[in-house]
């Protein structure tokens, strides 16, 4: 390796562990300015409205909340999503801890379905009622794909699901699992960090969750201080990617580039 | 005591973390080292979680088998369809002429009716869509699939003038831009997710 490729490295480590560090930054002093106000402002989203009333109703009603965690592992890109999906996991069961049914979370991988085993049994650990955890109620429902959808599809039909949130990585297949929602009548919440089950989602349901807007749920149901200030963080970043398009595009256009 | 083994539990999850991400962006040789070494132990911990995770399915069929839920036949035929794969993987070895025979003449044509059903109900709910809720946005949607559909497929070779253009124009800019957005959408969001973890405030696992 000679100088400049050595030099060309850690340029590119700088640059990332830079973004990173930037990132923390921003996020501490939005937690501050968070935990500062009295009541913290944030964007409404009407999907995660709609997804309270519903918990509320399944509670009230003894109908199941089902969690769909998606296929994908947190070995990989895709993690994100599903750690998302693990953080409402465990908001939903501090929820519903009483409910005749508690909710139940599916996954397509086994790290995933060992952190939700491990998240629903935290919950109850810490309201002292470990005798009701059920090990069932966090479950692989297939390890590939296809199988996944097949075996989640069964959850859906046959357990009085009320609300379906599909939180996670898909494929095209999550139009099964949404339409198995819709025709037992449930809420179907749908987000995915994979852009074609978001483009399949939205011809399914009108709950969808957009892009970002499927990590923000730690914000919105049983918000606390670090969700709200990385959802700030995130605005923050996003404000700034949109005036680097446009100033690049400008620049772009004006011949500068 | 509970506090504790709490406590250990974050800064061995903050520290592992911390090491792999900052390993990836500075390539000394210790940190580099340190990373592969913890990258190794997850790999084998991913490769055994694959065995736990097969468990877990057994345990949900098996017990929908003994409570007689509904359903519970399909459980019996998913339990036995395992035990026998894994017998004659196990026996014969996953490339013998017995493994791949399970694979081409079972998995393989279910896996292309799941997904001959999944064009089936994409279709259906497209036109759904439309019934629906018919606003400016669906019927947006549906033109675009009609305009890159029709401009991938030929009628005895006559193709309708433009429409590949258009097509391909659809396709490569405003579809591509819309999820360049969304993609750097989903990556903020990732990297929020990964900083909550890192920092010990969002824990995915435990208390």
């Amino acid at each position: 390796m000679n100088y400049l490729d050595y030099l060309y490295i850690v340029d590119r480590g700088i640059q990332g562990l830079g973004f990173v560090l930037i990132f923390f930054f921003v996020m501490i002093i939005s937690a501050i300015i968070v935990r500062r106000r009295d009541k913290p402002f944030i964007r409404e989203i009407p999907t995660y409205s709609k997804l309270k009333q519903s918990i509320s109703l399944a509670v009230e009603s003894g109908q199941r909340l089902h969690l769909s965690l998606g296929s994908g592992g947190i070995n990989s890109m895709q993690g994100g999503s599903a750690l998302a999906g693990l953080s409402l996991l465990k908001r939903l069961y501090r929820m519903t801890y009483l409910s005749d049914r508690p909710p139940v979370a599916t996954s397509g991988e086994g790290t995933i379905g060992i952190l939700s085993r491990d998240s629903i049994r935290s919950v109850y650990e810490e309201v002292g009622v470990m005798e009701e955890y059920e090990p069932t109620t966090g479950q692989v429902s297939g390890l590939t794909p296809e199988p996944y959808i097949a075996g989640t599809l069964l959850v859906i039909l046959d357990q009085h699901v009320s609300t379906n949130i599909l939180m996670g990585n898909y494929n095209s297949g999550i139009a099964l699992l949404a339409d198995a929602g819709e025709r037992r009548g449930c809420l179907t919440v749908a987000g995915s960090d994979n852009i074609t089950a978001q483009a399949v989602g939205y011809v399914f349901t009108e709950d969808l969750l957009v892009g970002e807007e499927l990590f923000a749920s730690g914000a919105y149901i049983q918000p606390s201080t670090m969700h709200v200030a990385s959802l700030h963080t995130q605005d923050f970043f996003r404000w700034g990617i949109v005036a680097v398009i446009l100033v690049a595009g400008a620049l772009k256009l004006a011949g500068v580039m | 005591m509970r506090q504790l083994k709490t406590s250990i539990v974050v800064a061995i999850a903050v520290i592992t973390g911390i090491i792999v991400l900052v390993g990836y962006f500075i390539e000394l040789p210790v940190l580099k080292n340190l990373r592969i070494m913890l990258l190794h132990f997850a790999v084998i911990l991913i490769a055994v979680t694959l065995i736990v995770g097969v468990v877990n399915l057994v345990q949900v069929h098996w017990k929908k088998i003994q409570n007689r839920q509904s359903g519970g036949v399909y459980s019996l035929i998913l339990l036995i369809s395992l035990l026998v794969t894994i017998i004659v993987v196990g026996y014969f070895g996953p490339t013998s002429t017995p493994s791949l025979w399970i694979f081409s003449n079972i998995q393989i044509p279910i896996a292309s009716s799941l997904i001959a059903v999944l064009t089936v109900v994409l279709i259906y709910t497209g036109i759904r869509l439309l019934k629906r809720g018919f606003n400016f946005f669906s019927l947006l949607f549906m033109v675009t699939v009609l305009i890159v559909i029709l401009g991938t497929v030929s009628f005895q070779g006559f193709r309708i003038p433009g429409l590949r253009e258009l097509s391909t124009w659809i396709t490569q800019v405003p579809a591509v831009g819309g999820a360049r957005g969304i993609l750097l959408g989903v990556a903020l969001g990732t990297i929020a997710t990964g900083m909550r973890v890192l920092m010990g405030s969002d824990r995915p696992y435990g208390r």
